[in-house]
């Protein structure tokens, strides 16, 4: 990522673009936060907020035609936030101007010729950036059209007190002035830079056209810049004065300083804006009339009106997402911290956690109104971090390693069916259904023998999107490029995924290869198995996975299978196409544990029914944080172990379950001669409150088994004379395990397991 | 005199069970990818083996791993 594409994704979020009453404005005042200080009764604050912005802000808060409030977001709701009136309330509760701080002298000078506001706005601004300004105007007191309103709108006072500040800016009032062709000649002569008012200098016989839309540069004169035009026959809005005295402002500014007058303009004056507020359940409330017509808003009046302001952000995947709420910020921040994070020569990368921390499950994008991406952004830093060996070991290397067990011959399996060599259909559970050790993937496959014809083969292995996951693209694409072998030799199968992360992996890896939902077959296909067992009473809610938002085909299918079995079902918030991650997905669990928790603990408490998962790996997780959730399999073929209250089977077990399922279908399926059971190392006796430390820890049965192995049979271990117990620790390629056990008829009890990556020179180390 | 951070074990009364000798605290080279340290750890004085203790492997240990991990 340069900084040209760092700007591209910046541009996608749109949370940082104007509110827009704020884009409404010629003048861009920050009426959302403004809003948020009259709520609160800071009215000084309030009043700060205007100064900062506005010329003049005595005159100009009273007297603002206040084009925000036709955009404001209430409009079509009930009514635009009242900002005129709250300006003249704060203005009047805050007392007389106070004169800004001025930049130190320039050394040039600017010449104005009007007396009104975009001529006013033009001295002010001007000498604001420590100008010397001269206004010639027509009459004896500046002003112009200010000086036609009633005094109940604008007293004569608060004009003359903004007058007098302005002489003390360094800028000096020549009235009585013919503001002809001239007078343009002589001030083009003697100053640096000139604005001419329009509307005050109606010899001059201007109009729009004469005046650049962007710089209002005026044709044929260096320097001189012309704004203020009254359009014939519509009203004039003091506010769109100001603009133009603004922009000419800028536009003299860069003119005397000798830079580019045009560069980054685009912004300045009233401009359309990109932020998104969704006003879905916003009640409608009625703007607050003041008691007292005439005086206005009473404070308490004007922060009862303020706090109906909807307080405009976006936020839309913020709002949704754990993970992206964890962090304070929202994409477009996230974008420039993961680009800062990636180009650290030396020295923390302190946003490391946060880019392996999400869940790439891709609601985000879904949710936003302009599309923006996470997993593509957090995916593109994991594959760099990966590709200057600056990813770290923590983040991944556990789930890495799982997926090498179930691409190892202790799990992996391609087979067509028994006295066949090739398949029209391959069965593929996938490595987390395959690790449950209640599910039903014998019984499916059965199932599925029976019903299609063509002959159906089994595949047993990881589809590699953990890999894919970690930014370790070339261990994904080896997984694929191994399964393609086999795939080719069975005959080029059509792969049936009971997992939609597997869907998902081989849409993404091997689009030549067809795969379809295991709930689209079932339903349309093989036809669903006879009913049997007891089915829920209540209604239960749907947990889709996230990673097969897409599939519209196999979301539907689901849907029927279970309005087939009778069930009612009650949508969950974020479903289908918006539905959330279990925390599994892009291996948040195991790069942040206690967010993953956070982001399951949502979801769980999305509804009190019971859930039906369609994942494995999500149904683990939500039993895992106590909700009864049922594998739609358990469903359709139910059995004894598949309730919906089991406990995730943890690590070790679901090990352990695939290899036991690769035993039972050789077995029974292939009746294949089994080589004898490979006997534990040792065998270990695991109170369950040891094995759930053990599982946070990612330490597994068969590590404590070799250290035990190890120290039993080389007498390498540590006793302690009080209680009896051996600790013994071992090195193995990368990590070490200790275990803390006494040994009771040749068992090992296990009290404590733990492991680190450190070397330390006084432990024994694994020969390779 | 031994002046490096000193990890004992929280509770026992530790020997090495291949020597049978009792553990004493020593000086012992920590090493991880561009890091190294020496700590004090209950090692026997015999045979060299060292005891990390749980606290130092799930805690300060765990901690130094990633902050190196993330440089």
């Amino acid at each position: 990522m340069d900084q040209q594409g760092l700007r591209d994704i910046e541009y996608r979020c749109i949370q940082e673009e104007q509110p827009a009453c704020q884009a409404a404005c010629p003048l861009h005042v920050d009426v959302r936060k403004f809003m948020g200080q009259v709520r609160s009764g800071d009215f000084s604050g309030a009043r700060k907020t205007l100064d900062r912005t506005l010329p003049l802000p005595t005159v100009l808060g009273r007297v603002c035609d206040h084009p925000c409030q036709t955009h404001c977001v209430r409009v079509p709701i009930d009514a635009a936030l009242a900002m005129g009136s709250l300006e003249r309330a704060v203005i009047s509760a805050t007392g007389p101007a106070a004169k800004p701080l001025s930049m130190p002298g320039k050394g040039k000078r600017a010449a104005v010729m009007g007396g009104d506001v975009s001529a006013l706005t033009t001295a002010w601004d001007l000498g604001k950036k420590g100008y010397a300004v001269d206004v010639y105007f027509p009459g004896d007191a500046p002003g112009g059209h200010l000086r036609e309103l009633s005094p109940d709108t604008l007293p004569p006072a608060a004009l003359a007190a903004e007058i007098e500040i302005m002489g003390r800016m360094n800028v000096t009032f020549r009235p009585g002035q013919t503001l002809d062709a001239a007078l343009l000649d002589t001030l083009c002569a003697d100053y640096d830079g000139v604005y001419v008012e329009a509307v005050s200098a109606p010899a001059l016989g201007l109009s729009k056209a004469d005046a650049d839309a962007l710089t209002l540069a005026l044709a044929g004169r260096e320097g001189v810049y012309c704004g203020g035009f009254a359009a014939p026959g519509e009203p004039l809005s003091i506010i769109s004065l100001a603009g133009d005295g603004r922009r000419a402002a800028v536009s003299l500014d860069r003119h005397l300083a000798g830079v580019s007058v045009t560069a980054s303009r685009e912004r300045e004056g009233a401009c359309p804006t990109r932020l998104f507020t969704n006003t879905a359940g916003v009640i409608p409330l009625p703007a607050v009339a003041p008691a007292d017509a005439a005086a206005g808003f009473a404070p308490e009046e004007a922060k009862a009106e303020a706090a109906r302001c909807l307080d405009c952000q976006c936020l839309e995947c913020v709002k949704a997402c754990t993970y992206l709420a964890r962090y304070k910020g929202y994409p477009r921040v996230y974008a420039r911290q993961i680009y800062n994070n990636l180009s650290i020569v030396q020295g923390a990368r302190s946003y490391n956690q946060m880019i392996n921390s999400c869940t790439l499950c891709g609601q985000c994008e879904e949710l936003c109104p302009s599309g923006f991406s996470m997993p593509d952004l957090i995916l593109s830093a994991r594959r760099d971090m990966v590709s200057r060996g600056k990813m770290p070991l923590w983040a991944h290397e556990f789930a890495l390693e799982d997926m090498a067990f179930s691409l190892s011959d202790a799990f992996r399996l391609m087979r067509a069916a028994p006295g066949e060599t090739t398949c029209s259909h391959l069965f593929f559970p996938g490595c987390q259904l395959g690790g449950d050790p209640a599910a039903s993937v014998p019984a499916v496959y059965a199932h599925l023998r029976a019903g299609l014809p063509g002959g159906v083969g089994l595949g047993l292995a990881c589809c590699g999107a953990p890999a894919f996951w970690a930014g370790r693209q070339d261990l994904a694409e080896a997984a694929m490029a191994a399964f393609r072998v086999d795939w080719e030799a069975l005959g080029q199968p059509r792969v049936i995924a009971a997992c939609a992360s597997c869907q998902a992996t081989f849409a993404r890896m091997a689009p030549d290869i067809p795969v379809v939902s295991l709930w689209r077959v079932l339903l349309d296909e093989a036809g669903l198995p006879a009913p049997a067992g007891q089915l829920p009473d209540g209604p239960v809610a749907i947990h889709d996975a996230c990673t097969g938002r897409h599939d519209a085909a196999g979301l539907a299918a689901v849907r029927e299978i279970l309005a087939k079995l009778g069930l009612t079902v009650e949508e969950l918030p974020a479903s289908g196409k918006l539905a959330s991650c279990c925390g599994f997905g892009g291996l948040q669990a195991n790069a942040h544990p206690e967010l993953a928790a956070a982001t399951i603990a949502r979801r769980v408490a999305e509804s009190p029914r019971d859930f039906v998962a369609t994942c494995s790996m999500c149904r683990d997780r939500l039993a895992g944080a106590g909700k009864r959730t049922f594998h739609l399999l358990d469903l359709l073929f139910p059995s004894k172990a598949a309730d919906p209250a089991r406990p995730d089977p943890g690590f070790s077990y679901r090990h352990e379950a695939r290899v036991r399922l690769k035993r039972a279908v050789l077995e029974t399926v292939w009746n294949d001669p089994l080589p004898p059971e490979t006997p534990p190392a040792v065998r270990l006796v695991i109170p369950e409150a040891v094995r759930a430390v053990l599982e946070t820890r990612h330490v597994l049965d068969s590590d404590l088994a070799r250290v035990v192995a190890y120290a039993e049979a080389t007498g390498r271990k540590f006793t302690d004379a009080e209680t009896g117990r051996h600790l013994a620790g071992l090195a193995g390629a990368r990590v070490t395990y200790w275990a803390l056990y006494e040994m009771q008829g040749g068992v090992a009890h296990i009290h404590a397991g733990y492991s680190h990556r450190m070397n330390v020179t006084g432990v024994d180390r694994q020969e390779a | 005199m031994n002046d490096t951070p000193t990890y004992l074990p929280e509770s026992g009364d530790w020997s090495c069970a291949a020597c049978g000798e009792k553990l004493t605290p020593a000086p012992i080279g920590v090493t991880y990818l561009q890091g190294g340290f020496t700590i004090t750890l209950m090692t026997c004085p015999k045979c060299g083996l060292s005891l990390v203790p749980e606290h130092l492997a799930v805690g300060k240990m765990f901690e130094v791993e990633q902050l190196l991990e993330d440089k």
